[in-house]
């Protein structure tokens, strides 16, 4: 019976897993090729912007739903990554030329910092990695010496606070609180923000957004992914297991850095400028909304999350604009209050059972499904009340 | 018969409050050793010591002869020292076999957990421990849907699933029904075919149950005696200490 029960299981797991390529397949097409092809260049932009934040909000989720760290400075990363490829952009100028706000301060050599960026691969290159090891680094330090919980948050707001300041105060190197506008650069001689070019970020950052959740989805199934929710759960049975949670940390924090830093990249030639506006302390405790709004600990839930709040603050801010952050007040306070697991945690956890005993498909159970439904469960029980 | 334990003068203090004083220890291989005392006797921050979480202020602990001061606790329990706690510690959002699965992992790097499928060996390990601890039948349920008996159970499963040379169990009858308390009895004693095993006990009756060989009183941080049981129990030293002049309360 139990050889049964398990091979039923893998039939289950594998029908689901057919169900779920099927779906990602379905948007995929949906998404990158009916979409740009109906809705406004303006429109798709914007929805290209919200998707790339959606990848952000998986590697939030990665750090905080499955390992527990709640990381509020993850706008350091999204900002190295935008502003490496933005550099790049600014230097698709003729030979011996250097970008012309350099002249506003009087610098008449391209800084050395700049000098990698004339390449393309070295570019994307360093978009990925220079946040994987800047975040690498920090949580090296942080989680070395045991800081955790609400100590790590704030020092992660404490380090975007200083890549804040210090990106502000650097005019000669970056423009300082100007930032880098991209929209008039050229990208293989193709002006960023012409609709075609716009159209391939679009497409790109689908596809990407694809790739990435399937990333995560396998670094979340599996032991690897378990052992991120026992260090979640209990850091200290981990350790007296024998496992060194320092090490999975780090690297669980340096791939959700990689991942806010494409994230970076792509929202920047997507909105046409980067600025430090964009480590504004707000912004990274937004990214973190996204998450809980979708739902902890469920990586469809950051991407519905996002989606669904940018979204939303698109529309209200066009109907009622002098109203519409009560809305998005209300919004958060509704899912703390009423959906601590976040939407699509409150539908796997509840609504999905209740919607299907409602249409009559299944028993309405009192107790949890898990239990009620269980054959050993339910033999005793009919034992039971024999005996009486 | 080698010592698997041996403590030397272990003094440990905070901020001046000493919470094992000048304690002298040793267990033989394959012995079960149970430890009682009255609360505050400093048993838990024995276990503590020997498991890495807290360093001596003086003295030394050495395991299978080797000093452990100053080695994380993650290696301590490579070496072959496994903990259960005092509350049922599990994964609450794993299932029971995932979470036997996850401390059966031979190899416990970071990138090997990753990469690595867990092999046959290991399967059936979890297998077997399912088995022994009876709770195979519900290897693929939420462990927060377990009882207090069950995840008691489960978590000795989890230490015995890291293969260790010396168990060390802190009051593992600690809210437990007499019908559970006994099952957790019979599973130490069957362990205890297999293992070093030291238990730190509250319930006389758990005790008796289990307390095959020598008995360890702890007071105030020191060792009070040691013997058998019958032994034990009739010292008056003991009893003054358990229900002298000043009963503790728990």
């Amino acid at each position: 019976m139990k050889d049964e029960t398990g091979i039923q299981l893998k039939r289950k797991k594998n029908k689901n897993r057919l169900i779920e390529v099927g779906a990602i397949i379905a948007l995929v097409i949906v998404m990158a090729v009916l979409l740009p092809s109906v809705i406004p260049a303006f429109r798709l932009r914007l929805i290209g912007r919200f998707l790339s934040l959606a990848i952000v909000a998986l590697g939030i989720d990665l750090i905080w739903g499955y390992t527990g760290l709640l990381s509020l400075g993850h706008g350091i990363f999204f900002a190295l990554g935008g502003y490496a490829l933005a550099m790049h952009l600014k230097l698709q100028i003729p030979e011996g030329q250097i970008p012309d706000f350099f002249t506003l301060y009087g610098v008449k050599e391209l800084p050395w910092v700049w000098l990698p960026f004339h390449s393309f691969p070295i570019t994307i290159l360093a978009l990925i990695i220079v946040p994987g090891i800047v975040a690498g680094l920090i949580g090296y330090l942080v989680f070395r010496n045991r800081i955790k919980g609400v100590y790590f948050s704030i020092l992660t707001q404490a380090a975007l606070l200083v890549f804040y300041n210090f990106f502000n105060g650097q005019q000669k190197i970056i423009n300082g609180t100007n930032g880098l506008k991209t929209d008039t650069e050229k990208i293989f001689d193709l002006v960023v923000s012409s609709p075609n070019v716009q159209r391939t970020f679009y497409i790109i950052t689908v596809i990407l957004l694809v790739l990435i959740y399937l990333l995560c989805r396998w670094l979340t199934t599996g032991r690897f992914g378990r052992l991120l929710m026992a260090i979640r759960d209990d850091e200290t049975r981990v350790r007296f297991s024998g496992y060194d949670p320092t090490g999975y940390k780090v690297l669980v924090f340096a791939i959700s850095g990689t991942i806010a830093g494409i994230a970076g990249a792509l929202y920047t030639v997507q909105t046409g400028i980067i600025t430090p506006s964009i480590m504004q302390v707000a912004f990274s405790i937004e990214m973190v909304i996204w998450v809980a709004v979708g739902g902890r600990g469920t990586l469809i839930g950051a991407i519905i999350g996002t989606m669904l709040v940018r979204l939303a603050q698109t529309f209200l801010s066009e109907s009622f604009p002098e109203i519409w952050l009560f809305f998005q007040g209300a919004l958060f306070l509704i899912v703390v209050t009423v959906l601590p697991d976040g939407i699509v945690g409150w539908w796997t956890g509840y609504g999905w059972d209740k919607l299907r005993s409602l249409l009559g498909l299944k028993r309405s159970v009192v107790t949890y499904p898990s239990l009620a439904e269980d054959p050993e469960v339910q033999r005793e029980i009919g034992e039971i009340s024999e005996n009486k | 018969m080698s010592k698997i334990l041996e403590i030397e003068d272990l003094t440990v203090s905070f901020d001046g409050f000493k919470a094992l004083n000048n304690l002298n220890f040793s267990m033989n291989t394959g012995e079960l050793r149970v430890i009682i005392g009255p609360n505050g006797a400093g048993k838990t921050t024995f276990l503590d010591v020997i498991t890495g979480k807290v360093q001596p202020t003086e003295g030394r602990v050495l395991f299978k002869g080797k000093n452990l001061k100053k080695i994380p606790e993650f290696k301590i329990a490579r070496m072959g020292i496994g903990r259960k706690f005092q509350t049922p510690r599990v994964y609450l959002n794993l299932t029971v076999r995932e979470n036997l699965d996850l401390v059966c992992n031979s190899n416990k790097n970071v990138f090997s957990t990753l990469f690595s499928r867990p092999n046959n060996n290991e399967t059936r390990t979890v297998g077997g421990l399912l088995e022994t601890i009876g709770l195979d039948t519900k290897a693929n349920l939420q462990a927060n849907l377990l009882s207090h008996g069950e995840k008691q159970r489960l978590e000795i499963g989890m230490l015995v699933a890291q293969s260790p040379d010396l168990l060390l169990v802190d009051e593992p009858a600690a809210g437990l029904t007499d019908e559970e308390t006994e099952n957790v009895g019979a599973l130490l004693l069957s362990l205890a075919e297999s293992h070093s095993i030291i238990a730190i006990e509250h319930d006389m009756e758990f005790v008796r149950q289990i307390a095959n060989d020598k008995v360890t009183v702890l007071h105030q941080g020191a060792l009070l005696c040691e013997g058998r049981m019958d032994d034990v129990q009739n010292d008056p030293r003991v009893i003054e200490v358990y229900l002298g002049e000043t009963p503790t309360t728990s």
